[in-house]
């Protein structure tokens, strides 16, 4: 039987990597993903996880390693955020285009400068093109599920990418909270040891990372982009076997009080449950207000996105980062890619909240309701809004 | 659901406490939340920690911007942060001091119910040591009955080990010593 348990979110994804069995680990701590890598680490020292835990000198050998680890054909994982991530940059692309099922969290964190430790999708988003599955989690039980999930994603033949799960930094990291885990027995069961389709063995040599010449190079990128176009069915059929097995079911776009509302919120990351929180008192006090929250990234849901704005009149896009001197925030700018050939496509509102771990109470998104729609009235005064900048 | 801030110094474990609070309440079948402030803390500064109970899941992800309780563990942070100044009118201050509830309310000026224990005496007397944020955790139950004195019994052992039973007779030493005042209107 499942059993309830109150943890730091952190540790509970070290947890959750624990009980995938994962072979292969190498990180470089860094705020606020420390925990989860420091806890994998004792829990190896410790002999309660038969795996091999790197020590490196920085994330881009993190990555690097990890790279070589999981070309062997172990199950690899590592963690990082913010700089982190940015250093391990030119990598991330190598790891996606080699195949290679390696799943990262991402505890999400602004980028400096100036120095921040604190949360927003900065970051990520800096990354946004690395050729990863990308997937955000609103919870600690999201955090724990999606952290299983990934691995059986992943590694899946017709799939084979590294996949990220981003996991708030600090307001979703650092919190103790109660979460369901499931018996070890059920999570052999749903993810079995990985067999890896190619890998790096002398008895039977292959080349991977090989050069490219022109003649070939984009037949090889449009390989990649069918790989991760075609990586959603197999996400959602992972995503309903774990439903299956423990009640607790997900959608690329989840929406909460979306019937009859006129007006639609998008969210990611944990603000969606805060978010959640705010269309109730909306709905409370009379308003057609509902949410639809954007779990999944990368591959990007364009035919859930559009069938789910279906009926609206104004969408408006929280952003948790800015895309500086371009057309749009990196959200906003691919939701009105979804909808620019869609006929009756509703009207979008764009506001960046929550930079560099601003805190949002529900009121903020009650706020930028009632900005929205004044707006809708007399026409946008900005292309976006940084909300609650101070002049 | 109930909203508790801990205001303290680096080093003196307010965030232990949220921490342990949260786990309890889980343990009693309860949903919580115990989470610092993130700021970049060290031994000394003023420190904030925070805790939500709930008989259902919580969706907040933001400081608590205006707490049912809050836990004053070292009362020099009064005068630089007026800690009650955001409490509910109906909110109780938990406080560590020495001082009856007349002379609390005459030096601090405050009006809300008010929950008072000497906690740096029980400490140095049960524990050894001045640390309060467990003492003040029998002072903060007393006041709210947010959860049971014994559901903080696991949460100890696990944090704690050997010294758990020591924190948990400082804890209970704490609950039967405080003074609870009701508010004045």
């Amino acid at each position: 039987m499942a059993h309830r348990v109150g943890m730091e979110v952190s540790i509970a994804v070290s947890h959750a990597v624990q009980m995938s069995r994962a072979e292969a680990i190498a990180a470089y701590p860094i705020t606020p993903q420390t925990h989860i890598v420091e806890h994998l680490s004792s829990m190896v020292a410790n002999g309660e996880l038969d795996a091999e835990f790197v020590n490196v000198e920085s994330e881009h050998s993190a990555i690097s390693t990890c790279i070589g680890m999981s070309a062997t054909g172990a199950r690899t994982y590592t963690a990082t955020s913010s700089q982190g991530l940015a250093l391990m940059n030119e990598i991330l692309f190598i790891a996606s285009a080699l195949r290679l099922p390696i799943v990262m969290t991402v505890a999400n964190r602004a980028l400096s400068g100036p120095l921040s430790i604190w949360n927003d999708h900065g970051d990520i988003m800096a990354a946004r093109d690395i050729g990863w599955i990308q997937i955000f989690v609103e919870n600690g039980q999201e955090s724990f599920d999606h952290s299983v999930m990934a691995f059986k994603i992943a590694e899946n033949h017709k799939v084979l990418l590294p996949t990220i799960i981003n996991l708030d930094g600090f307001i979703l990291s650092h919190v103790v909270e109660a979460m369901e885990f499931p018996e070890q027995e059920l999570v052999d069961k749903f993810l079995p040891p990985y067999h890896p389709r190619f890998s790096l063995d002398p008895k039977n040599p292959v080349t991977m990372g090989a050069f490219a010449m022109p003649e070939v190079y984009t037949e090889v990128k449009m390989g990649h982009q069918m790989a991760l176009t075609g990586s959603y069915d197999h996400i959602l059929s992972v995503w309903k076997e774990w439903g299956d097995l423990t009640g607790r079911h997900y959608k690329p776009v989840e929406k909460y009080k979306t019937d009859g509302a006129k007006i639609l919120l998008l969210t990611m990351g944990c603000l969606s449950e805060v978010a959640e929180v705010a269309v109730d008192e909306m709905r409370d006090a009379g308003l057609e207000v509902g949410l639809l929250k954007l779990r999944m990234w990368r591959p990007f849901p364009f035919a859930d996105l559009r069938k789910a704005v279906e009926g609206a009149e104004l969408l408006i896009v929280c952003d948790r980062a800015l895309s500086l001197g371009g057309a749009a925030p990196p959200v906003l700018a691919e939701v009105r890619s979804a909808f620019y050939e869609m006929p009756n496509r509703p009207r979008t509102a764009s506001f960046v909240i929550g930079l560099g771990g601003r805190d949002i109470p529900p009121g903020v998104f009650k706020d930028i309701v009632a900005q929205a729609q004044a707006e809708a009235q007399t026409g946008p005064t900005e292309e976006y809004h940084i909300f609650g900048v101070r002049g | 659901m109930i909203e508790i801030r801990f205001h303290g110094r680096g080093g003196q474990g307010a965030v232990t406490s949220v921490e342990l609070l949260a786990l309890a309440a889980i343990a009693e079948g309860k949903f919580a939340q115990g989470f610092p402030s993130f700021g970049p803390e060290r031994r000394g500064a003023p420190v904030l920690a925070f805790c939500r109970v709930d008989d259902r899941h919580i969706r907040l992800r933001c400081k608590i911007a205006s707490p049912d309780v809050v836990v004053i563990l070292d009362p020099s942070l009064i005068r630089i942060q007026n800690p009650p100044a955001d409490l509910k009118p109906e909110g109780i201050i938990v406080l560590n001091t020495p001082k009856t509830p007349e002379e609390v309310r005459r030096d601090y000026g405050f009006k809300h119910t008010l929950a008072l224990v000497d906690a740096n005496k029980v400490a140095r007397e049960v524990l050894g040591v001045p640390i309060v944020n467990t003492t003040m955790m029998g002072a903060l139950i007393k006041a709210t009955g947010v959860m049971k004195l014994e559901s903080l019994e696991g949460p100890l052992k696990e944090r704690f080990g050997p010294l758990a039973v020591k924190n948990f007779n400082a804890l209970k030493t704490a609950y039967e010593q405080t003074v609870i005042e009701e508010r004045r209107s």
